[in-house]
């Protein structure tokens, strides 16, 4: 198993998500976004977070257009998996392998803390290994996490099972700490091989930092 | 020649710096105002006389880069 993670100019989150998945065994690599290609034994690429260019104009705006990101799209449609987390997320969007968009968070806060999420969609191989409404308990960190997609989009997305997340309590009600469509954490295409979250399962990989629930998240990609 | 982009967030989406700074004017008594939507501005200066090519210029660069068109729309001004 080999991950593949990009690194932008302003990524931060490239060595914590290459801990946690060689904590798992993986194979990893760090790519830098020059590359105008992606190393072709890589069974999962990550777009990692952080904020690429500054979030300057909007986040992931100018980062979609780096070298990389054109082997990334060609990587995708032929089926590649693709995991972008928080500001890789916001780069999916932006350069529509991922439907929405992030908006700013409602209240304008850069929220930091733990957060209960729900799981709604599991028949795809990110979440395969949690069964649906399981509750997780992942950091959230982000100014622009507010999921914002039109009517239309957001029933093609129920109609397709591609809502894989949602921001709850720590009973699986809704609570919505940053304004986004239905609470929505995290989507996937339709084709369901790439994938976008704002929360930070690799943050999440030992209890004494306070959860590892995210070992069952990105354990789905490596036990295909 | 001088181009002026404004984006804005399309109507109907939630503009959560239009309505902190509605309230904010609010406090200040400003009671008149109804509504507020917080947009951004962006100059180009472009080395090209041909409005009609600037223009199409200039929108293809709002499409590709300078607006999200799926939360956001945009305004092209020329200034002669």
């Amino acid at each position: 198993m080999k991950v593949t993670i990009l690194q932008f100019p302003g990524t931060n989150c490239e060595y914590d998500t290459q801990h946690a998945f060689e904590r798992l065994g993986a194979k990893t690599e760090i790519l830098w976004h020059k590359s105008e290609s992606v190393p072709s034994d890589t069974d999962l690429l990550v777009v990692a977070g952080g904020f690429s260019y500054g979030d300057y104009l909007r986040s992931g705006a100018i980062a979609k257009f780096s070298p990389v990101m054109k082997a990334v799209k060609i990587f995708a449609k032929n089926g590649g998996k693709v995991l972008g987390i928080c500001n890789g997320f916001q780069v999916l969007t932006e350069a529509g392998l991922l439907p929405g968009a992030l908006m700013r968070n409602e209240h304008l806060h850069f929220i930091s803390k733990h957060h209960h999420l729900k799981v709604i969609n599991n028949d795809n191989i990110f979440l395969k290994k949690l069964d649906k409404n399981d509750l997780l308990k992942i950091p959230i960190a982000h100014h622009d996490g507010n999921y914002y997609i039109d009517a239309e989009g957001l029933q093609e997305l129920h109609a397709n099972n591609q809502i894989l997340l949602t921001y709850t309590d720590e009973n699986g009600q809704i609570k919505n700490p940053n304004g986004s469509v239905e609470s929505i954490a995290g989507v996937c295409n339709k084709e369901k091989n790439v994938f976008g979250l704002m929360p930070h399962p690799e943050r999440a990989m030992e209890g004494i930092l306070g959860s590892d629930d995210g070992i069952k998240m990105l354990q789905g990609f490596l036990f295909a | 020649m001088k181009v002026i982009v404004n984006v804005s967030l399309k109507a109907g989406v939630l503009d959560s710096q239009g309505k902190a700074v509605h309230h904010a004017l609010h406090s200040l008594h400003f009671e008149s105002v109804s509504d507020v939507r917080v947009g951004k501005q962006i100059v180009l200066t472009i080395n090209e006389t041909d409005e009609d090519k600037v223009t199409a210029e200039v929108r293809q660069m709002c499409e590709d880069l300078l607006a999200n068109t799926v939360i956001e729309e945009y305004e092209i001004e020329l200034i002669k």
